[in-house]
C-alpha cells in the first residue's frame, strides 16, 4: 500500500458554494434542492477519475460545507432534496481506485468523515427542522445508497434500470461501511434476513422490489418524477408549517494561521491554538473563553453573524481537530487546556440556552453546532488529556471536554485557585452518539454521582472535583508536573492501535444507538477487513478491483 | 395450454414436453408473448398471408420450411445447437474445466444480467421497427421485414427459455420485464440506447439490420463462446438466423445505393432528389449515425465488467476458440487513444479490461468490407462516391469517447464545432421528412419503389416477383 508514498498536499476542509466542484445548491422557497454531478477530473488527490458520480473526501468536503451552510445561511429551508445531475446514476459511491490507492490512515479518516456527515444529515431532519429527501433519479450503488439512508425518506425513479444496492460484499470484499449495514436493520428495520439477499446482490434491486423490501420509501415513472418529487417536498414544506421567515448568516471562512516556532508547528486562531510538539507526537489545544458578554436577545446575536464566541470557537475547533486527523496522523496524544474567564462561559450557556428556548432558530443551531463539534472531539482516534490549570475555564460547555477527554488532570495549588463550573446545558443538552450525557455515561455505574453532581453549584475546587469523578486526578503543586509528565510520557510510548480501540471502547459507556454502532461495530469491522489480505493482499477483492484477474480468497473463517 | 399443447405448438429440442419446470412457465408466459406480439408487432399485416421461413430443427440444410403463415400463428421455436461431447470452458480463468450445464451459483446474477441484456434488444427491435410495413418498397422488402421481426420474436424466446430454466422465479420476473419494455418510451425505455432510436424508414431499418444486428452477430459469437454451454448453444443457433438479417441491411443498403447512383447520374444537375431517389450525401448520413449509435453497444472501452465476463469464462472473444491460440489475455495490453484534457493520450490498458474494444475492432473491420464493396457497386455505376465509415470516436455516447466531440474522422473539436458540422454529418429533421414523404407504399408483386433497385433474387429459390404477402 502507499502507506510510505511521498506526503500528499494537505487537506483542507474548508470551501464554499463557489468554490464547489461537484455540488450545486438551488433554492426555491422552502425547498433546497442539492444536485450531484461529480467532476470527474477534479479528484482529491491526483491518480483517479471520479467516473460515475462516484467520490472521495473532496466530495464530501463539499457536502459537509453545504448542509452546514444549508443550516446557518438557509434557515428558512425546511425540505432538502439530494439528487443527481448525471444521467441514470444517482452515486456510484465511494471511488475504488482512489480507495485502492489510499493509505490505511487516510481511508479510516475518509470513512469517519463521511461517517459524521451522514450523521450531520440526521441531526439536520432531526434538530433543525430541514427534512432532507433522497431523490434517486438513477442508480445508487454502494456509498450511493449510504447518503440515501441517512436520508428521511427515499424515492426511486422507475425506469426500468435504475436500482439501488449495496455491491461491496459480492463485488469488492469489504464492507457498505459509511452506515450502510446498520441502517438498513437499525434505522429502516429492514427485516435482517431480506437485509441478506439485498447485500450480496450486486446489481441490487429496482422500485418494485425495492419498495416490498423497504429499501425505498416509494418512487415514480420518469415522466412523472419531477412533478412528483416536487409534489412530495412542498408537501413537506407545509407540514413543517411553511416556508420559514427566518434569515440566515454568513459562514465566512475560518481565519488559520500556521507558524513554526523552535521544532513546534503552531496553528493560531481567534479561539483556539495548537501547537504540535514533540516531533509530531504531541498536541497542546488551547480553547479560549469568551472575551465579551453574551447577546441578550436573538437580533444581538444575529448581528453577531459566525462571530460570536459560542459559533466561531467552535468552527474553529472544529477546524483543528480535522486538520490534526488528515494532516498530522502521528499526533497521538492531545492535551488540552481552557484559558478564559469562567462565569463568562457560564453566562454564554445561560444566554444561549434561554434564547433557544424563546425560540431563536439561531441559538439552536448554535448549539447543536457545538454538540457536533464536541461529538467530533469524542471521535478523535487520539489519546486526549483534559489539563485544569488556574485561570482556565472548564465550565457549562467547555466543561464537556473534561469528560470527552481520556483523563482530566487538575492542578490543585494553594496559592493560585482552579476551579471548575456545570452549567445546566451539562444535563442534557450536550449529549453524545449514544444519546446520553457525557456525565450519564461518566456515571454509568454511579447514579448517586450524577445526583450529587447535579447539585454542585458555583465554583469546583480541586479536591471535590476529584471527590466528585469530575476530574482523574488533582495532584498538588509539587506532584503535578512529575504526576502529568509521566502520564503524557507514558501514553506517547504505548502502541498506537491498542490505544486507540482501548480509548473507542471506554469512551462509550453505556446504550448502543445506530450512530455507535456506525462507529463502534461497523467501521471497526471495516477498518479490520480493510487490514486483510483478502481484501488488501496481492489477490485481495480491493486490490484486483479493476484488475482483469479475479481475487483470492483465503477461505479460513477467523 | 396443456404440456401436450405446449410441445405441439413449439417447435423444440429441449424435451419441453417433459420438463414440467418449463411448461409451467411458458404457461405463463406465452399468452403474454402473444398479447405483447399483438400489440407491438408489425402494424396492419398480423392477419395476412407472410411467407416465412420457420426454423424446426437445428442441423442440415433442412433446419427451416418456408410456407405462408399468419404472424401471430408463427411457430416460434426453442432450439439448442447440438451440444459439443465433453465440452470445457474455452477461455478464462476457469479454462479446460468442464463446460458448465447448470448456472455456477457465483455467476448467477452476471450470467442473468448479460442474458437480460441481450433478450431486451430483440423484441426492441420489432417494437422499432412495427409501422414499416405501411410504406414498404416492395413485397419481397415487406416479406424480409416480417421475416426479420418473427425471428427476433424466435430469439426472445431463446433468451426467455435461459431464463425460466436457469434462472428461478427471478428469471420468470425477468422474462416479465422483457414484454413490459418499450422501445423509446420515456417510462420503461430498453435498456440500450439504438434499441430506443426511432426507426420509422426504411433506409434507418436497413441501417439498422446492418449495423445493429451485425453487433447482434458480434455478441452472440462472444457469447456461443460461453463457459455456460446452455447459453453457448443457444447462441450458436441464433447466429444462423441472425445471417439473414444483416444480408437484409447489407444488400438493402446497397440497393438503395445502386439506385441512388443510377439516379444521380440519370439527373441533368446530378440530384437524385430531383428523380424522387435519395441522394448519397444522405445514404452516408444514415450510416453515420446508425454506425455511431451501434459502436456505443459494445460498451465501455475500459471496463471491469468486460475484464469479469472474460475471467470467468462466460463472454468470449469473437471466434475465440478459432482465432486465437493463448485463451488467458493475462499479461496483455491494448493500445487505446485516451482523451486527456482535449487530446488524445495513447494509453496501454490491461487487455481484459478492453475486451470491448477488442469485439468492437472485430466488428468495425467486418463493417468495412461491407462498404468497401458498398462504393464499388456506386462506383461500377459511373459515380465518383466513395462510402465511408466514420472514426469510432465520432458521435458517440458510450464510453471514454462518449459526450465528446470529434470530428469524422476522430480529432477532438469542441462542442461548436461539432455543432456547426451536424447537418452535414448526421441526418437532418428535414431528412428525415424528405425520406417519409418518398416512402409510399409498394404492393404489387414485382413492383418495386423509384428509391431502391431490385434484388438480383428472391427468396428460397422464388422470384422477386413472387407473392411474398398475400392480401
Amino acid at each position: 500500500m502507499a502507506e510510505n508514498a511521498a506526503p500528499a498536499a494537505p487537506v483542507e476542509f474548508a470551501t464554499s458554494p463557489e468554490q464547489y466542484h461537484h455540488w450545486q445548491i438551488r433554492i426555491h422557497g422552502g425547498v433546497a434542492t442539492l444536485t450531484l454531478a461529480i467532476d470527474r477530473d477534479h479528484p482529491l488527490r491526483p491518480g483517479y477519475e471520479l467516473k460515475l458520480n462516484s467520490y472521495d473526501l473532496g466530495v464530501d468536503i463539499e457536502l459537509a460545507d453545504a448542509i452546514r451552510r444549508l443550516r446557518f445561511e438557509h434557515p428558512q429551508v425546511r425540505c432538502v432534496l439530494v439528487t443527481s445531475g448525471i444521467a441514470k446514476m444517482f452515486c456510484a459511491g465511494a471511488n475504488i481506485r482512489m480507495l485502492s490507492q489510499s493509505s490505511h490512515t487516510f481511508k479510516v479518516n475518509f470513512c469517519k468523515f463521511t461517517n459524521e456527515t451522514r450523521c450531520e444529515i440526521e441531526d439536520a431532519t432531526l434538530n433543525s427542522n430541514q427534512r432532507y429527501i433522497a431523490a434517486l433519479n438513477g442508480t445508487a450503488a454502494g456509498g450511493g445508497y449510504e447518503l440515501a439512508e441517512s436520508c428521511a425518506e427515499i424515492y426511486l425513479i422507475d425506469d426500468g434500470f435504475s436500482a439501488v444496492s449495496l455491491p461491496e460484499v459480492p463485488l469488492l470484499g469489504v464492507l457498505p461501511g459509511t452506515g450502510g449495514l446498520t441502517r438498513l436493520v437499525d434505522k429502516r428495520k429492514v427485516r435482517r434476513d431480506v437485509a441478506d439477499l439485498f447485500c450480496t446482490k450486486a446489481e441490487g434491486f429496482r422500485l418494485r422490489d425495492a419498495l416490498k423490501m423497504r429499501l425505498v420509501d416509494g418512487g415514480w415513472a420518469k415522466s412523472k418524477w419531477q412533478v412528483e418529487v416536487d409534489k412530495r417536498a412542498a408537501h413537506l414544506v407545509e407540514q413543517a408549517g411553511g416556508v420559514g421567515s427566518e434569515v440566515g448568516i454568513a459562514l465566512t471562512p475560518v481565519e488559520r494561521q500556521t507558524s513554526h516556532e523552535d521544532d513546534k508547528e503552531i496553528l493560531t486562531y481567534r479561539f483556539v491554538h495548537v501547537a504540535i510538539e514533540q516531533g509530531g507526537r504531541h498536541a497542546r489545544i488551547e480553547l479560549r473563553g469568551p472575551e465579551t458578554a453574551p447577546p441578550q436577545s436573538h437580533q444581538e446575536l444575529h448581528d453577531l453573524g459566525c462571530n460570536s464566541w459560542a459559533l466561531q470557537a467552535f468552527r474553529e475547533l472544529d477546524s483543528a481537530l480535522l486538520d490534526l486527523r488528515l494532516n498530522h496522523s502521528p499526533v497521538g496524544l492531545l492535551s488540552v487546556t481552557t484559558v478564559g474567564d469562567r462565569e463568562q462561559v457560564l453566562a454564554w450557556d445561560t444566554a444561549i440556552s434561554r434564547l433557544r428556548a424563546e425560540g431563536s432558530w439561531l441559538a439552536r443551531e448554535v448549539q447543536l453546532h457545538q454538540s457536533r463539534t464536541l461529538r467530533r472531539l469524542d471521535n478523535m482516534a487520539k489519546s486526549m488529556f483534559a489539563i485544569v490549570l488556574p485561570g482556565s475555564c472548564f465550565a457549562g460547555t467547555l466543561a464537556e471536554v473534561l469528560w470527552s477527554a481520556d483523563r482530566a488532570y487538575m492542578l490543585d495549588h494553594p496559592d493560585q485557585p482552579s476551579a471548575i463550573a456545570l452549567h445546566p446545558v451539562n444535563f442534557g443538552v450536550h449529549t453524545t452518539y449514544n444519546s446520553m450525557t457525557r456525565l450519564q455515561i461518566r456515571f454509568f455505574g454511579e447514579p448517586d454521582s450524577m445526583t450529587k453532581a447535579a447539585t454542585l453549584h458555583g465554583p469546583i475546587e480541586p479536591s471535590d472535583a476529584e471527590r466528585c469523578g469530575l476530574v482523574t486526578r488533582a495532584p498538588d503543586d509539587l506532584d503535578w508536573d512529575d504526576e502529568v509528565r509521566i502520564a503524557e510520557e507514558e501514553r506517547l510510548s504505548f502502541s498506537p492501535d491498542a490505544l486507540t480501540g482501548m480509548e473507542q471502547n471506554l469512551r462509550f459507556a453505556g446504550q448502543e444507538t445506530c450512530d455507535t454502532k456506525v462507529f463502534g461495530r461497523l467501521t471497526a469491522w471495516q477498518n479490520w477487513i480493510f487490514q486483510r489480505p483478502n481484501a488488501v493482499g496481492e489477490r485481495g477483492a480491493l486490490t484486483m478491483y479493476g484488475d482483469p484477474r479475479s481475487p483470492m480468497f483465503d477461505f479460513n473463517r477467523t | 395450454m396443456s404440456a401436450f399443447d405446449l410441445q405441439a405448438k413449439i417447435p423444440n429440442n429441449v424435451n419441453l414436453g417433459d420438463d414440467r419446470r418449463l411448461q409451467r412457465a411458458l404457461e405463463q408466459w406465452q399468452p403474454r408473448y402473444l398479447d405483447w406480439w399483438q400489440e407491438m408487432g408489425p402494424e396492419g399485416y398480423q392477419t395476412k398471408d407472410v411467407y416465412l421461413r420457420t426454423a424446426i430443427g437445428v442441423s442440415g440444410d433442412d433446419w427451416a420450411h418456408y410456407d405462408y403463415v399468419k404472424m401471430p400463428d408463427y411457430r416460434w421455436g426453442i432450439f439448442l445447437a447440438d451440444q459439443v461431447p465433453d465440452r470445457k470452458v474455452p477461455f478464462g480463468d476457469h479454462m479446460g474445466e468442464p463446460a458448465w450445464q447448470e448456472v455456477p451459483g457465483e455467476y448467477r446474477n452476471v450470467l442473468r444480467r448479460i442474458i437480460v441484456t441481450q433478450g431486451d434488444t430483440e423484441p426492441a427491435s420489432v417494437e422499432q421497427q412495427r409501422l414499416l410495413g405501411q410504406t414498404a418498397p416492395s413485397l419481397y422488402d415487406l416479406r424480409n421485414l416480417f421475416q426479420v421481426n418473427v425471428e427476433e420474436g424466435r430469439h426472445l424466446w431463446a433468451m426467455v427459455y435461459l431464463l425460466h430454466n436457469h434462472f428461478g422465479a427471478e428469471g420468470r420476473d425477468e422474462a416479465e420485464e422483457l414484454l413490459a419494455r418499450r422501445a423509446g418510451d420515456q417510462d420503461k425505455p430498453r435498456i440500450l440506447d439504438a434499441f430506443n432510436q426511432p426507426c420509422n424508414d426504411w433506409l434507418s431499418f436497413f441501417c439498422f439490420t446492418m449495423f445493429a444486428d451485425r453487433d447482434g452477430k458480434f455478441q452472440l459469437a462472444s457469447l456461443a463462446q460461453s463457459g455456460f454451454d446452455p447459453l453457448a448453444r443457444t447462441c450458436r443457433f441464433m447466429l444462423t438466423e441472425e445471417a439473414h438479417h444483416m444480408f437484409v441491411g447489407d444488400t438493402g443498403i446497397e440497393r438503395i445505393l445502386r439506385r441512388s447512383a443510377q439516379l444521380t447520374k440519370l439527373d441533368p444537375s446530378g440530384d437524385a432528389r430531383v428523380q424522387g431517389g435519395i441522394d448519397l450525401n444522405t445514404v452516408q448520413k444514415f450510416i453515420n449515425f446508425w454506425f455511431s449509435y451501434c459502436l456505443d453497444l459494445f460498451g465501455s472501452e475500459v471496463s471491469s465488467n468486460a475484464a469479469d465476463f472474460f475471467g470467468a469464462g462466460l463472454k468470449g472473444r469473437f471466434d475465440e476458440e478459432k482465432r486465437f491460440s493463448e485463451h488467458l489475455a493475462l499479461d496483455q495490453k491494448l493500445t487505446l487513444a485516451m482523451p486527456k484534457n482535449g487530446k488524445l493520450v495513447n494509453e496501454d490498458i490491461e487487455l481484459r479490461n478492453a475486451m470491448n474494444e477488442v469485439l468492437r475492432q472485430d466488428y468495425i473491420d467486418d463493417c468495412k468490407s461491407a462498404v468497401r464493396r458498398w462504393s464499388k457497386v456506386v462506383q461500377a455505376e459511373g459515380v465518383d462516391f466513395e462510402v465511408t465509415l466514420p472514426s469510432g470516436r465520432f458521435h458517440r455516447h458510450q464510453g471514454i469517447y462518449g459526450g465528446l466531440h470529434f470530428d469524422r474522422d476522430g480529432e477532438p473539436i469542441s462542442a461548436e464545432q461539432f455543432e456547426a458540422m451536424r447537418a452535414e454529418w448526421l441526418p437532418t429533421d428535414a431528412d428525415r421528412a424528405y425520406l417519409r414523404s418518398i416512402m409510399q407504399p409498394v404492393m404489387a408483386p414485382g413492383q418495386i419503389a423509384n428509391w431502391i433497385a431490385p434484388p438480383k433474387k428472391g427468396i428460397n429459390g422464388q422470384d422477386f416477383a413472387f407473392e411474398y404477402v398475400r392480401f
